[in-house]
């Protein structure tokens, strides 16, 4: 029982109950909460596993832009749901979880929990923090990948400017 | 050539304008009519007295068809038999014309029926004039065709339509074999024109074809005598012999000019003109001459029994001109075209004359057509007594009248023809005395004895006599009757007519003298008069005594010996027994059901899939997750 | 050191409790946190095995999907505020017209 595990079991214990109230609150902004606390332990995780820059982007992008952005809507609506807040086919979906539950299971002892993976090296790399790293090959190999995200976050823009601002004809 | 053209035109035109433009006439369609068909007679006369002492006329108008090897002119050939028909069919045509003038006054068809006799009489001419096959047959289809409309003129009484009906499809069966006949002559002589045709027959006597090779049978038969069987099949049908007769009875369902103009003078002759025109197709087959003999005597029997105890007044006649059709086939069979011709022409006087004078009778009583239900009629309408006394004796050949020569020569021609021509001269005979028999039993009943016609009733007032325009073709048709007979005789028609025809053999005499076969078939008719007088001239309990110890016979004679009754049995109802199978059991029951079966098998495929589609997201999301893991799943545990 | 599958477990146990969210809830606001939920649950993965293969690559996915986490928020966010001006309700099941 080494201190990293009992870290781990801190924070995959938060996050798991963090993300069963966010499920199990009728209250949308008792949900925003909960899911807050979530991505904070997960970004706690993210340190544990030695991804600093990860962990700051988490709380940056997650904790503070989109669980504010929802937030703001919840109050914006501020609409209490009617009647039932569960589907009618929760328990179908309850038997697909144990059906899920049982295949990763299965899965985790079919591949015998897999003590040590092999490491493969990234080649040209040099052994820098973990951000240096990240900035290196954001920018060099991944260049691409990194304009288009840029794009699909100026049409989520764009179309979310679009579709908020109202007047929209459905017929 | 111009005014042999018109022939055929002059009809087609009237009908033409009449028929396009039938609301401007109003009941004036005769004004074109009649005249336009009357000038087609003198003309026929001119091409007749042009064709006396001269060469056949032929014209080639246009080449109609013309593919590969298969030509076929639009022609007109007026030879001797043809000019003779010619002249017998315009001048019946033109007075059957002016008799509806008065006859169908005020019928709310009467511009309809005009424009539809002339187009009657115009295929009768193209099929008298054609040189080949094919243009014989369109006008053979044409006539059938006027026919049919004709028949169904009061298309709203049930009878007449059915009639119709019965006309056509049994015209349809003969026509069949006709065509059939035409395509196995291209086959084997390679064109359709007789002049041709005839010369090729010598090179194709000894030929066989295998007729019945679908069913293996390898029975051979004379090519020859296989086309001229088919062809007479149709001639069979549009002649109205056994066993495709019994159209022409119902036939009478129609007005009665039509009866008189096609159903007694000119297109029911067309089957014994189309044999003399192939006389020489017949001539070489001694099988199919023989089989056309015994058609025509079985059928003149036969008709003549059945007209011994109808009572309808058209039917009597009808079976009496089924009966002298049977003479005239008969007359062919034994090779002797030429008195069968003649016979043609003077019944066709006679017959419409015949026609006319019942039309008239029924005319004024209103429509009555019961014998039983007429009687003393020769008081109230002289001139069709006289007429149809006339007729009627032309019909008994009685001497001096058209039907004794015309008659006499078909039975002596029998005499002379071996053994079989006296067996059929013994049932001409026989007929001939039944012939005489129930025209005059017609007579008696109608225009002699008690007035058996109510007078209140549908009429309303006392029989009258028709008027002029009515009774004028009746006094031309008598004089017909009268001198025909004997004008031909005179001048020797049969020599006439000989020049376009052949005979098979020499007819020679035998047994005896000419002289006593007429004496004996005069007497025949005198008998067959006679016994009339005896028992319809005078009230008499003879008929129905004769009629109660004969009963079988009478009934068989009564209902035309159950042709219609066997026909309906063999095979109207079991067509109408299989269709009616065929449609509710196979049809509705298998096919139906499987189309029905397919749609509504994919109807409720589709209403049970469509519970699938409820429109929640999360559904859709749930069966996809589904999907995953259930794959996921065999992966795992199925291995 | 934390064995790898310890990860692996978190990661499945998160995303099957987003899934079922997803699944059950009716409010579709909550629908879309769920969907959060399950998009963290695999970027947990990808760390764990970018930390346990010495692979940097999974870091920059990680940061790939957040990008894409925020598109999908600020659109998603958008079409429930026309949806609720459209229906006056956040239900999703009242959303069916699909259907036809």
């Amino acid at each position: 029982m080494t201190m990293q595990m009992a870290m781990f079991g801190y924070f995959g214990a938060a996050i798991v109950i963090s993300a069963l109230f966010v499920v199990y609150f009728r209250n949308p902004i008792y949900s925003a909460m909960s899911l807050l606390t979530m991505f904070m332990h997960i970004a706690g995780l993210y340190v544990l596993l030695e991804a600093e820059f990860l962990a700051g982007v988490q709380l940056l992008v997650y904790a503070g832009a989109i669980l504010v952005l929802y937030l703001f809507v919840v109050m914006l609506l501020n609409v209490q749901g009617r009647g039932r807040f569960l589907q009618k086919q929760t328990p179908a979906v309850f038997a697909l979880g144990i059906l899920a539950a049982i295949e990763v299971a299965a899965l985790i002892f079919h591949t015998r929990f897999y003590p040590e993976l092999p490491a493969i090296p990234h080649p040209g790399v040099p052994n820098l923090g973990n951000t240096e790293t990240i900035g290196m090959v954001l920018y060099t190999q991944y260049l691409f990948p990194f304009e288009i995200a840029s794009l699909v976050l100026l049409i989520a823009l764009v179309g979310a400017i679009v579709l908020a601002k109202g007047k929209l004809k459905f017929r | 050539m111009l005014p042999y053209v018109l022939i055929p035109i002059l009809p087609l035109a009237g009908f033409l304008i009449v028929g396009l433009f039938w609301p401007y006439f109003r009941g004036k369609g005769h004004w074109v009519t009649v005249p336009l068909v009357a000038i087609s007679a003198v003309l026929s006369f001119r091409a007749f007295m042009e064709t006396l002492n001269g060469p056949p006329l032929h014209f080639v108008l246009y080449n109609w068809i013309h593919s590969g090897h298969f030509s076929v002119p639009i022609s007109i050939m007026i030879d001797h038999l043809t000019a003779a028909m010619l002249v017998m069919v315009t001048v019946v045509s033109t007075l059957v014309h002016l008799y509806t003038v008065g006859y169908m006054k005020d019928d709310s068809g009467y511009d309809r029926f005009f424009s539809y006799i002339s187009l009657f009489t115009f295929a009768m001419i193209i099929l008298l004039v054609s040189d080949n096959l094919l243009e014989l047959f369109f006008g053979w289809e044409g006539v059938g065709f006027c026919s049919y409309i004709l028949i169904v003129h009061w298309y709203e009484r049930r009878p007449s339509w059915m009639a119709a009906n019965k006309a056509f499809i049994m015209n349809r069966i003969g026509d069949f074999g006709f065509l059939l006949g035409i395509f196995l002559t291209y086959n084997v002589f390679g064109t359709l024109d007789y002049e041709t045709i005839f010369r090729a027959i010598p090179a194709h006597i000894h030929d066989t074809v295998f007729p019945f090779s679908v069913f293996h049978n390898p029975e051979s038969a004379s090519v020859l005598t296989v086309i001229a069987l088919l062809l007479f099949v149709g001639a069979v049908g549009k002649s109205a012999q056994i066993p495709l007769h019994p159209w022409l009875p119902d036939a009478m369902e129609g007005p009665t000019p039509i009866s008189a103009l096609i159903h007694a003078a000119t297109m029911v002759t067309a089957g014994i003109f189309m044999i003399a025109r192939l006389s020489p197709i017949y001539n070489a087959s001694p099988t199919a001459l023989m089989v056309v003999g015994w058609t025509g005597a079985i059928t003149a029997f036969v008709a003549a029994t059945i007209a011994l105890t109808q009572r309808d007044i058209k039917k009597i006649v009808a079976y009496s001109t089924m009966s002298q059709l049977g003479y005239m086939v008969m007359a062919c069979g034994i090779g002797a075209y030429g008195a069968g011709i003649f016979h043609l022409l003077t019944h066709g006087f006679f017959k419409a004359l015949l026609f006319l004078a019942a039309g008239s009778v029924i005319h004024s009583l209103g429509g009555e057509q019961d014998i039983f239900r007429m009687g003393g009629l020769s008081k109230y309408m002289k001139l069709t007594f006289v007429t149809m006394l006339l007729g009627s004796l032309a019909l008994s050949g009685i001497p001096p009248f058209a039907g004794y020569f015309s008659k006499d020569l078909i039975l002596s021609d029998a005499f002379n023809a071996g053994a079989r021509g006296q067996i059929f001269w013994a049932i001409g005979l026989v007929t001939a005395a039944l012939t005489a028999f129930y025209t005059f039993r017609l007579i008696f009943l109608v225009f002699a004895g008690r007035e058996n016609f109510s007078n209140d009733g549908h009429h309303g007032h006392a029989p009258h006599e028709s008027p002029l325009v009515m009774t004028i073709p009746l006094m031309v048709l008598a004089l017909g009757a009268i001198f025909a007979g004997w004008l031909g005789d005179r001048f020797d028609i049969v020599g006439y007519l000989a020049q376009s025809m052949s005979v098979p053999h020499e007819i020679g005499t035998a047994g005896m003298s000419d002289a006593t076969l007429k004496m004996l078939s005069v007497l025949a008719g005198v008998l067959g008069i006679a016994a009339a007088f005896l028992f319809y001239g005078r009230p008499s309990g003879i008929p129905a005594a004769l009629s109660n110890a004969f009963r079988p016979l009478f009934n068989l004679s009564r209902n035309k010996w159950y042709f219609d009754e066997i026909y309906d049995a063999v095979f109207t109802r079991p067509t109408i027994f299989l269709s009616s199978l065929l449609w509710k059991e196979v049809d509705k029951g298998v096919i139906d059901m499987v189309v029905n079966g397919v749609a509504s098998s994919c109807q409720s495929a589709g209403a049970s899939l469509r519970k699938l589609q409820t429109g929640q997201l999360q559904n859709y999301a749930l069966v996809m997750a589904l999907g995953l893991f259930g794959m996921v799943s065999i992966f795992i545990f199925m291995k | 050191m934390v064995p790898l599958s310890w990860y692996v477990v978190l990661s499945s146990s998160l995303f099957l409790i987003g899934l079922i969210g997803v699944l059950i809830r009716r409010n579709i606001v909550i629908v879309l946190l769920c969907v959060e939920i399950m998009l963290n649950a695999v970027n947990i993965n990808f760390v764990a095995f970018s930390k346990y293969q010495h692979v940097i690559d999974a870091q920059i996915f990680v940061f790939f999907v957040i990008t894409v986490a925020a598109a999908e928020v600020a659109v998603g966010l958008g079409i429930i505020i026309a949806l609720f001006r459209l229906r006056e309700t956040i239900n999703i099941d009242e959303f069916n017209i699909l259907k036809l």
